[in-house]
């Protein structure tokens, strides 16, 4: 055991890493607050190291001179290593020894005091006064770790992301920013592997643009960068989420990552053009509202999007060429048979676009389950890779967001995109007289290289067409 | 908010808990000078346990730090025959009511179920699940109710029970059913909760749209608010509490407002959540500080007594400090002699095994040289 009784044992004493947390295993060493030589009291600060959980300075559990320091700054070490050595057979703590500030003492005791100064009462044998009334110690003040984050960008607390102490000396090695890293370990962490491939990213010269250009409307890294700053729910990004389980996740900030690398490469690659058409889609919406009060459908989610998709199926069928992708690397043009349909998910993670198989197969009931059940699988955070793999074509819904219009950007390896706007209720003319409607404007991006501008237009005066006049659906479907 | 005593030690008389004071006998000099000692104390071995904790001696800590008024204060306004119901973070309660600090560390040690005889001492074992001890204290008040203890009149005989929580535990659905039964019943209970500001890192205005004493209030509870850094202002609103309780008059809830200086635990880092400025806002109404500032603007405390508690103080944490090094490992296998009060096969089943299991490395232990 800890022997710190200098009689008959060995009076060199030795400190060693205490698991400071529970269940840690292992910790780095941030600072080593004593010299060799220096004369040290029982719970003086010794040591500062930072585990996985938070940075601690670990008291010395002896008083004596210290002779040896095992460990150097940045290193890690593992629970039970030794970090430094103690020689408790000398004499007692000289008078100017006092003891070190408490770490967490509540009360600084302040200026106007009066405080009985250890010298004033010392007698021959000194007395440390704990923590009240140690005034004439002014000792090194616990060194905080703000969260306004100590990198160069200042923009994500390092300590709020996920990663064991020797995979953060890693990317301390390689110059590898944490935020930087893309995280795939479990529960968000970042692995050894992780930064290994943010470095070969760094070094083929991949484009790295920061997330928040291509998402003005979101704060860049809310979750990181204002999590721990906002207290009330009211004011976190994502409703119900706790600041810091939202704030330490590093999956928001992966999914975003990929969305933003994807939209990249897209914008990048496929020479995008957005066509627009203002469109009445009040007929649509009594089939949505008669399908809500059916007692068959009761048990099914009808919503407006599942209408517009199967106005987007019908019209795919009489344009099959817009169901395409294009393959760069064999040169060719790929059209498809089958129609994986994307429905564009804004999740507490981020935005991510998985699809319905072989929605060309589907009826409308079978769309507006296969929808919801997307949904509500993308805002469970438990959509599969599998599930946003092979689309073909997406519609994404930014009308939820109540945004008239938008130019959506083609989700990558397909080549049409439908953006739905709000439906608002608008002055429109039917049979020369001003009535209100329902109204919404639809877009479709395209990507030029595969569908020119009548195609494109075509497809989206078809999709117009049925959800004006759904009986179309029959006709043309 | 009830307060007698200012941060910067002013006195602000309140005739009704004044006269409450003054007739217990609780306000004395030698009891305020009573109370500071008790502070310093309780604040050193807290301290000290942190320290411990750091070395590898206890297993966890949760720290009272700033919280000594709100808790000496309960402790002691509590008659002799009360039953107090604390939660893990109550070591000046644990203080007032005789149970010496190292009971305490020794629980946090993992090497004892409780510490101390909660019949002989009149207080319930640390409970570390949230609110699950306020079931317990209302169940034990309505027993005294059936025991013939409440409202006798005979101040040596009536007896309540304080039920001690945190405002994080205040969220939890045994409180709300606490509430209900004390109400129905009218139980001689006093519902004591210390607003810490943060149930770990989340902030009370989180908790609750509404200051937390209002809670009790739609049961029927009455409630009040007391500064909980004030000694004084805790003593009286809790001494007063109590005794209405056990004259019959049903339950009480106090919230009693105060600050956890250190972070939630020493598994925890406070500089993660909350912000510093607010720290420093709490320090400047140290609860310390302040009882002195009023001993010295009353006359009755010197520079010698300062420093014979600072000196006590510092002779406590360096008793607890070997103490609690200096401990040998208990033989584990008692961990199973008071699982239950009698004996039981299953936990007799499993002693059993565990005998056989450790028997494995008894070979190791007598080659092999002990670290």
């Amino acid at each position: 055991m800890n022997a710190a009784s200098p009689e008959g044992t060995d009076p060199i004493a030795t400190i060693a890493l205490t698991d400071p947390g529970e269940g840690l295993t292992e910790a780095e060493i941030l600072e080593v607050k004593v010299a060799v030589g220096d004369r040290v009291e029982i719970n003086d600060p010794v040591v500062e190291v930072e585990t996985a959980k938070s940075a601690v300075e670990l008291p010395s559990h002896v008083a004596g001179t210290v002779v040896e320091i095992v460990v150097s700054v940045g290193e890690e070490v593992p629970v039970g290593a030794p970090l430094l050595r103690v020689d408790t057979s000398g004499a007692p703590a000289p008078a100017s020894a006092a003891p070190a500030e408490e770490p967490a003492a509540p009360a600084e005791q302040p200026a106007a005091e009066p405080a009985p100064s250890a010298a004033e009462t010392a007698d021959e044998e000194p007395k440390n006064l704990v923590g009240y009334g140690a005034a004439t110690a002014p000792q090194r003040r616990r060194r905080r770790r703000s969260a306004q984050g100590q990198d160069g960008q200042g923009q994500v607390p390092i300590d709020r992301i996920l990663a064991k102490p020797p995979v953060r000396k890693l990317a301390r090695d390689l110059g590898v920013a944490l935020h930087d890293v893309l995280a795939t370990g479990p529960e968000g962490t970042v692995t050894r592997e992780d930064v290994l491939a943010a470095q070969q990213r760094a070094m083929s010269g991949e484009p790295a643009a920061p997330d928040h250009e291509y998402f003005p409307e979101e704060s860049p890294q809310a979750p990181e960068g204002l999590g721990g700053a906002m207290k009330s729910t009211r004011h976190q990004p994502f409703a119900g989420v706790t600041s810091d389980e939202r704030t330490t996740r590093v999956p928001i900030r992966s999914v975003r990552r990929r969305t933003a690398e994807a939209m990249v490469a897209s914008a990048f690659t496929a020479p995008h053009v957005t066509v627009f058409n203002e469109i009445d889609m009040t007929r649509a919406l009594e089939i949505v509202t008669h399908l809500r009060s059916s007692r068959e459908w009761a048990d099914v989610k009808v919503s407006p999007l599942a209408v517009i998709a199967k106005a987007l199926l019908v019209a795919i069928r009489r344009n099959p060429e817009v169901n395409a992708s294009w393959d760069e690397a064999a040169q060719e043009i790929v059209y498809k048979h089958y129609v994986n349909l994307g429905i564009a998910a804004a999740t507490p993670r981020g935005l991510i676009v998985p699809n319905l198989k072989d929605a060309h197969l589907m009826t409308l009931r079978e769309l507006a389950e296969g929808i919801s059940e997307l949904a509500r699988t993308a805002r469970a955070g438990r959509t599969t890779l599998r599930d946003t793999r092979d689309g073909t074509i997406t519609v994404t819904n930014y009308g939820v967001f109540d945004i008239d219009s938008g130019t959506p950007i083609l989700n990558p390896g397909e080549s049409a995109i439908l953006g739905v706007g709000a439906i608002k209720e608008k002055p429109w003319v039917v049979d020369g007289q001003v009535v209100p409607r329902q109204v919404a404007t639809l877009s479709l991006s395209f990507d030029h290289r595969l569908i020119d501008g009548a195609l494109g237009a075509e497809l989206l005066r078809d999709v117009s067409a049925v959800l004006e006049d759904p009986a179309l659906g029959l006709v043309w479907g | 908010m009830i307060q007698l005593l200012a941060p910067d030690g002013t006195r602000t008389p309140h005739p009704e808990l004044d006269a409450v004071l003054e007739d217990a006998g609780l306000a004395t000099p030698e009891r305020l000078r009573g109370y500071y000692r008790d502070m310093v104390m309780i604040r050193a071995a807290d301290l000290e346990a942190t320290s411990l904790q750091r070395q590898g001696q206890l297993g966890l800590w949760a720290s009272a730090l700033g919280q000594e008024a709100a808790q000496i204060g309960a402790g002691h306004a509590a008659r002799e025959q009360d039953y107090l119901v604390p939660t893990y973070r109550e070591h000046g309660v644990a203080w007032a009511r005789g149970i010496e600090p190292w009971r305490l560390l020794e629980l946090f040690r993992g090497i004892s179920h409780g510490g101390w005889d909660p019949n002989a001492l009149r207080t319930h074992p640390y409970m570390i699940v949230l609110g699950s001890q306020a079931p317990h204290a209302v169940g034990y008040a309505m027993g005294l109710q059936r025991d013939g203890v409440v409202g006798t009149g005979d101040p040596g005989t009536d007896t309540s029970v304080l039920a001690l929580f945190g405002d994080g535990a205040s969220s939890e659905g045994e409180v709300a059913e606490s509430f209900t039964f004390a109400a129905s019943f009218q139980a001689p209970v006093v519902f004591y909760t210390q607003n810490n500001q943060w149930a770990i890192s989340v902030p009370t205005q989180v908790q609750s749209r509404v200051p937390l004493a209002q809670r009790s209030r739609g049961w029927g509870i009455p409630s009040v608010r007391v500064d909980g850094n004030d000694v004084l202002a805790v003593l009286g609103a809790v001494r007063t509490a109590l005794d209405a309780a056990r004259a019959g008059e049903g339950p009480v809830f106090i919230e009693a407002l105060t600050y956890r200086m250190a972070a939630h635990t020493t598994s925890d880092d406070a500089s993660r959540y909350r912000p510093a400025a607010e720290e420093e806002e709490w320090a400047a109404k140290d609860p310390i500080l302040r009882l002195r500032l009023h001993l010295e603007a009353l006359g009755e405390i010197d520079e010698g007594f300062v420093t014979r508690c600072d000196e006590e103080a510092h002779d406590l944490a360096m008793q607890l400090h070997h103490h609690i090094h200096g401990m040998e490992d208990p033989d584990p296998v008692h961990m199973f002699d008071h699982a239950y009060a009698e004996p039981h096969p299953i936990v007799e089943a499993d002693r059993a095994d565990y005998l056989d299991y450790i028997a494995q490395f008894e070979d190791d232990e007598q080659t092999g040289e002990r670290a």
